[in-house]
């Protein structure tokens, strides 16, 4: 084993061969590993990881049960902050939250405080421990928008303290971008997002499928006729966007939602489902973010040979470091600081090869990243057969447009007090990429968690 | 699970179904459609709400297998269920939106093609309701293939035409509309026009020339059908539209039917191998629930 500066490192399936299947890239680590990892925790007086956690887990104390093996106790301490840690022990940007903070991290690696919490989580689902219920109904209903992260969270955490809460859900399943976007080889769905979902099932969670807030029935309906006494929103950002360049709407060229909904929520790459999807020969990936590599390591897994196009430069790349580095050695090809002007389109009407132009690095823009400028005259072709556009979701305009007294900014988001979830109607609170636009799991949690609390407050004075 | 209350057969190969969706029943409006997936291993597949009861909760669908999930679902009968049935969708037909004062000066056509009259129904029924009298033609390609017509006999002036003239006029439904207008002295400011696509675009082609508004309700492929993947696009106008949040129904003259119709055949191949499977269980894996598969 590895000395006290580096993480114990992780088991994954060999490139090679995982490039070809849907099954799990990263096996987690097992008793022992984690074990060994946890030990190099300080147990920091003042944790700096915590305050990296957007829910707060209490990193340090979990750690210190799983270096006793009491990993029961660990699992406690988790549930009390997070209801889908086996999630986010998998998805979480940790580099840059948890253990971007970790004290351990300035001389060497931090502690792999993701892939304990990943660890644990597993350990107690093959377990079957399940997280602790709340003792009797207070008899207040609540109405869920959204069974993803944010409303998974709310729901939960709301059970927990006694109220009876209902999510309706526009899908055929629940789990918002866990279930549609995030491929199975990075979220196992029956394995992990459906036992994740059951969980807060467990705590008398009602969840109601097929149900469009907007059109199957409105949220002033909800709190007038259904009884409701409080509305969460946790509808996301699902609308794609695409470039406006000549050529989009051409056979082969698709949204990643798309190409992502088709494989994981209608499992187009196996057999026994109906759903199809076009693999592909020589596949561009406009984007650099996580959408993007999903949308890559999807196509390369369906067989295609996968180009990202992506207008910056690698440091900029939004995509979390391991995604990026997952993709390279699976063998998805950068194509980077160049941008799409136009895709060909064949006499048939399918996508025949794609012009892009060179960028350069400009000046800091107000996001502060370098702003790419197109270098004139260097226009060049790609040989492609299909496109998978990735540049960025917003929030469905669904429930906005059909709720009186909800207002939005410019961005199409809702807008809602940050510590309360507080929307600007009477008792409808709202978070997750609903109010910041695309964001991360982890943000989307931590806003559900803090409308929970708002609701009740709410609720209490009323 | 969503029960078939009732089924029955209109025509050949176009089947009906009453299916119990109280809460699609309660809020739908004509021109709107729901996205049914027939169980866990079938695709969404929108389908047009043709009829409606708020009372009992039903609403009512009609379809046309085509595919593999299309098949299953005519498989399918009274007391039997459906996995999800999703809606309503899309926005409801302008005119229900418009001033029924206004709509009463209006000398409105509906012309339906094959499956697309059914669709059309519950618009010139809601009219009919309101006080006011359509007209509508109704094309098929034979006698056998023509629906619902006691149900339009009562709710409309109804024209029919066969492509091959065996029932009522002979032609397409180009050809009645243009022996109406010119020769039968008929007057029209408004037309909608559901059926299959390249009627639809024959039908805007020739209501251009006579400078007569044309609506059409667009079917695409879909995914989600709440405007999140952007399968539905189609060009109309300078405009990219989702025909799911946006649509169904669009203005004819401006909706760029070539690339619809190209975009339409995006799956065939894939498709083609779907179908063929579910009829030919040696080759089919089994586990969709409903053939039994290769046991
Ligand atoms: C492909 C992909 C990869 C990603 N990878 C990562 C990652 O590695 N790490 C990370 O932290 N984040 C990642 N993200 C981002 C992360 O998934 C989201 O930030 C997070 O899921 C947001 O949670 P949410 O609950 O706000 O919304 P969502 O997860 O979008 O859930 C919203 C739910 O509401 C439902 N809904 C919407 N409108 C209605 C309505 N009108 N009525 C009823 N229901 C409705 C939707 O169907 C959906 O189920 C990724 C996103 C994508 C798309
Ligand atoms: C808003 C809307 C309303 C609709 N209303 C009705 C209706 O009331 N009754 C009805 O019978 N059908 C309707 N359709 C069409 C119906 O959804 C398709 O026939 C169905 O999805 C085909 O599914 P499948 O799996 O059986 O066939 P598939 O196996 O998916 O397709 C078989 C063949 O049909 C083509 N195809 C795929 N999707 C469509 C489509 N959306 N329309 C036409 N051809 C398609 C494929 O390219 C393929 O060649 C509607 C479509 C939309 C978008
Ligand atoms: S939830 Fe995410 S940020 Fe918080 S401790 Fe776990 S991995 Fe880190
Ligand atoms: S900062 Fe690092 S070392 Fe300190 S408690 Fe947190 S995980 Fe342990
Ligand atoms: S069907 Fe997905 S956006 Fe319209």
């Amino acid at each position: 084993m590895g000395d006290v500066w580096t993480k114990v490192p992780v088991r994954e399936q060999d490139p090679k061969v995982r490039a070809a299947n849907f099954d799990e890239v990263c096996y987690g680590y097992n008793k022992e590993e984690a074990m060994t990892e946890s030990v190099r925790c300080l147990n920091c007086k003042k944790p700096k990881c915590v305050a990296g956690c957007p829910v707060s887990i209490n990193i340090p104390a979990f750690i210190q049960e799983v270096k006793e093996g009491n990993f029961e106790k660990a699992y406690d301490i988790i549930s009390e902050s997070s209801a889908l840690p086996a999630v986010c022990g998998r998805v979480c940007p940790q580099e840059s939250q948890c253990e971007g903070q970790c004290i351990r991290g300035i001389k060497g690696e931090p502690v792999s405080i993701g892939k304990l919490e990943r660890f644990v989580a597993d350990w107690a689902r093959e377990n079957g421990i399940k997280p602790k219920k709340a003792e009797s109904s207070n008899g207040h209903k609540i109405a869920v928008i959204g069974a993803g992260p944010a409303g998974l969270t709310c729901a939960g955490d709301l059970a927990r303290m006694g109220y009876e809460v209902t999510i309706f859900e526009a899908l055929h399943k629940a789990g918002g971008v866990l279930s549609y976007g995030i491929p199975e080889f990075r979220l196992p769905k029956a394995a992990v997002v459906d036992k994740e979902v059951e969980n807060v099932e467990s705590l008398g969670v009602k969840i109601v499928k097929d149900v469009i807030i907007g059109k199957s029935i409105t949220i002033d309906e909800l709190l007038k006729d259904e009884g409701f006494e409080a509305v969460f929103i946790g509808s996301g950002a699902g609308l794609p966007m695409f470039m406006h360049i000549p050529g989009e709407n051409a056979n082969g060229v698709f949204s990643a939602n798309e190409y992502l909904t088709r494989n994981n929520l209608m499992k187009a790459y196996r057999e026994d489902y109906l759903t199809p999807i076009h693999k592909g020969s020589k596949v561009a990936v406009v984007g650099g973010g996580n959408v993007a590599m999903d949308a890559a390591r999807t196509a390369l897994r369906l067989g295609a040979e996968v180009h990202i196009v992506y207008r910056r430069s690698e440091a900029e790349l939004p995509a979390r470091a391991e995604e990026v580095h997952h993709a390279k050695e699976e063998g998805v090809i950068f194509n980077l600081l160049c941008n799409p002007v136009e895709i060909y389109v064949g006499e048939d009407g399918w996508v025949s090869g794609m012009k892009c132009i060179r960028m350069e690095l400009g000046e800091p823009d107000a996001s502060g990243r370098r702003r790419p400028v197109e270098i004139p005259g260097s226009e060049f072709d790609i040989d492609v057969d299909t496109v998978i556009m990735s540049l960025g979701t917003s929030p469905n305009p669904l429930i906005s447009s059909t709720t009186i007294g909800l207002d939005t900014n410019r961005r199409k988001c809702i807008i809602a007090d940050e510590a309360t979830g507080k929307t600007t109607k009477e008792a409808v609170y709202a978070g997750g990429d609903a109010v910041t636009g695309a964001a991360t799991v982890i943000l989307a949690m931590g806003a559900g968690k803090a409308a929970a609390k708002g609701i009740d407050e709410f609720i209490r004075n009323k | 699970m969503y029960k078939i209350l009732y089924a029955d057969k209109l025509a050949a190969n176009i089947y009906r179904m009453v299916v119990e969706a109280p809460m699609v029943a309660r809020r739908c409006e004509p021109g709107q459609f729901v996205i049914v997936r027939v169980n866990e291993e079938g695709e969404r597949i929108p389908l047009t709400i043709c009829d409606y009861d708020r009372e009992k909760g039903t609403v009512t669908i009609v379809f046309q297998p085509i595919g593999a999930s299309t098949l299953i679902l005519a498989d399918l009968g009274e007391g039997d269920f459906i996995e999800d049935f999703v809606g309503p969708l899309g926005r409801p037909s302008d005119l229900i939106e418009e001033d029924i004062e206004e709509l009463k000066k209006k000398h409105i056509i509906f012309i339906a093609g094959g499956v697309g009259t059914a669709p059309v129904y519950p618009q010139v029924k809601w009219l009919h309701e309101h006080g006011i009298t359509a007209d509508a033609i109704i094309g098929a390609k034979n006698k056998d293939l023509v629906i619902l017509e006691k149900e339009f006999r009562e709710v409309c002036n109804l024209y029919i035409t066969t492509d091959d003239g065996s029932y009522g006029r002979s032609g397409m439904v180009t050809t009645c509309l243009q022996d109406l207008i010119d020769k039968e002295g008929k007057q029209y400011d408004h037309c909608v026009a559901i059926g299959p696509m390249i009627m639809m675009k024959f039908v805007c082609k020739l209501t251009k020339e006579y400078d007569l508004k044309t609506i059409v309700s667009m079917n695409p492929i879909m995914v989600d059908g709440t405007g999140m993947c952007g399968a539905c696009r189609l060009t109309v106008g300078d405009e990219v539209k989702f025909a799911c949040v946006d649509g169904p129904e669009f203005d004819g003259h401006l909706v760029d039917f070539d690339q619809a119709m190209k975009r339409m055949t995006m799956y065939k191949t894939e498709e083609g191998r779907e179908a063929l499977r579910l009829k030919e269980g040696k080759t089919h894996h089994g586990g969709c629930g409903n053939c039994g598969g290769d046991k």
